[in-house]
């Protein structure tokens, strides 16, 4: 857990200081409140996914296997192994959120927290539902590696995290659309310093109606797995 | 009934590669039934088919009366497995590692502790009870999986080459659990091993299977007489041949020799 940690709070202090001084000059205000829900989203999602990798590994060589003899039914263990994957992923961001704090990073309310907290949650089981999802059918490790760079990759440099939304070329505005992870970063960053660039109401239903459908969609895929 | 499995005309493809080739074979209660194949043979996809993680194409598959594919949840509280691969949780205690089964199992609490404790000294793990797995040598795991697999009181026990790669010792702690469990509880046991004086020693009764099909099925007693040969290892050679089995690499084998290296 605490390697993981590295790289968001390398982000944070490198890009934060980094473009701070342009960002201001270029009227956003301080880039490090802007870049911080960026990047506790980021701490959240590769977390999240990789739990639902693990299952590519656990199939053959763990735990698994012990789970799929057992009279339970496949739903129930798929669920149970997203909200755990789920819960350790929340947890990775809340402890982004805390080392975000020591380098100046300010929540505007301490009431927003808690819608905050359901953002990061929601972002958290979504993309543990579908990292199970992939990893239901995918069968080497080695399809990992491209999972990431070709999905998980884009679909975080294009959230909005990192750079604002508004004014963008409209063919990369587009994409930014279609990416779910923009609702989820938008509504958290909405919560926790304010100017979200689409409604929380909208980030909210957008984020709910996806996670629902991957968690179908990863139980399904779940469900056929065969040892 | 007098036979816990059985199986007839068992047919399975994947694509176009036809791994099980119409095999029939059955396994007395109470006996200890050995499983012995070349590599390839169809081994492991027969158990798998069994033991509800695989569904097969074609055939009659009973187990206690019960079709895996049909009834899958109660043909599960029938058997126990202990897999090639350790199943194990390495984070969680030997203790936590039984808990979690008879969770799953849903053996009752109290009950679930007696068995718990019970099994965990006659296995000789008790005194390591609190220790976490993953700090435990390839016997100890295997061992702790073998108490692990009967904390439900499965009527049968699947054994997948239980003394693999363990020393001699162990071995022979490890057969004489399932010879005891056998004997007192009445378990059928069902395993398949590459050492062929182990099965020759403990098995009731051998099925001997290749290229998808059972060959020949009987008493080491009888093979070695249908062959003419003095070792059970000699009649497995004549009856499936000389020839090497090269095979590819499997995604699993790839994945085991990454494991191998990483864990050296």
């Amino acid at each position: 857990m605490i390697g993981s940690l590295g790289q968001p709070i390398l982000f944070l202090v490198a890009l934060g200081f980094g473009f701070g001084p342009i960002y201001q000059k270029a009227g956003g205000g301080s880039y490090i409140q802007f870049l911080a829900p960026g990047i506790i989203a980021m701490s959240v999602i590769f977390t999240a996914i990789f739990s639902g990798i693990e299952i590519i590994w656990d199939r053959k060589f763990g735990f698994l296997k012990e789970t799929l003899v057992a009279p339970v039914s496949r739903l129930n263990i798929m669920i149970g192994r997203t909200l755990g994957g789920a819960t350790v992923a929340t947890i990775q961001g809340i402890i982004v959120f805390g080392l975000a704090t020591i380098v100046g990073f300010r929540p505007m309310s301490l009431i927003l927290l808690i819608p905050a907290f359901f953002f990061i949650f929601l972002i958290a089981l979504l993309f543990t539902a579908l990292g199970t999802a992939i990893a239901s059918v995918l069968e080497d490790m080695q399809g990992f590696q491209l999972i990431m760079n070709f999905l998980v990759m884009p679909l975080f440099f294009l959230s909005g995290a990192l750079f604002p939304l508004a004014g963008l070329p409209s063919g990369i505005k587009i994409i930014s659309y279609l990416d779910p992870l923009s609702y989820g970063v938008d509504g958290l960053r909405g919560t926790l310093v304010g100017g979200s660039y689409f409604s929380l109401g909208l980030d909210f239903l957008i984020l709910g109606a996806l996670t629902l459908m991957l968690l179908m969609l990863g139980s399904f895929l779940f469900s056929r797995i065969e040892a | 009934m007098e036979n816990i499995v059985t199986v007839k005309n068992l047919v399975k493809k994947f694509g176009d590669f036809t791994a099980v080739d119409g095999a029939s074979f059955s396994v007395k209660r109470g006996k200890i039934f050995g499983f012995l194949g070349p590599n390839g043979a169809g081994k492991t996809t027969i158990i798998r088919i069994l033991t509800t993680l695989l569904k097969r194409t074609s055939g009659d598959v009973l187990i206690d009366g019960k079709d895996p594919q049909a009834d899958a949840n109660e043909v599960r509280r029938s058997f126990g497995i202990v897999f090639q691969d350790a199943s194990l949780d390495d984070e969680l205690t030997a203790k936590e590692n039984m808990e979690f089964h008879g969770v799953l199992f849903k053996v009752p609490k109290k009950i679930r502790q007696e068995r718990i404790e019970q099994l965990l000294k006659y296995v000789e793990l008790w005194d390591r009870k609190n220790d976490l797995v993953k700090n435990f040598s390839g016997g100890m795991k295997r061992r702790l999986e073998i108490a692990r697999g009967i904390l439900h009181h499965p009527k049968i026990f699947f054994l997948d080459e239980p003394t693999l790669g363990l020393d001699p010792q162990t071995r022979n702690h490890i057969w004489s659990y399932i010879k005891k469990l056998n004997q007192k509880e009445g378990i059928t046991v069902f395993f398949t091993t590459h050492y062929m004086e182990e099965a020759s020693r403990v098995a009731d009764e051998i099925a001997i299977i290749d290229h998808g099909k059972i060959i020949q099925q009987g008493t080491a007693e009888e093979l070695k007489k249908i062959t003419k040969s003095d070792s059970l290892e000699d009649a497995f050679l004549a009856l499936t041949g000389k020839t090497l089995r090269d095979e590819d690499a499997s995604t699993s084998d790839r994945m085991r020799e990454r494991l191998r290296r990483f864990r050296h």
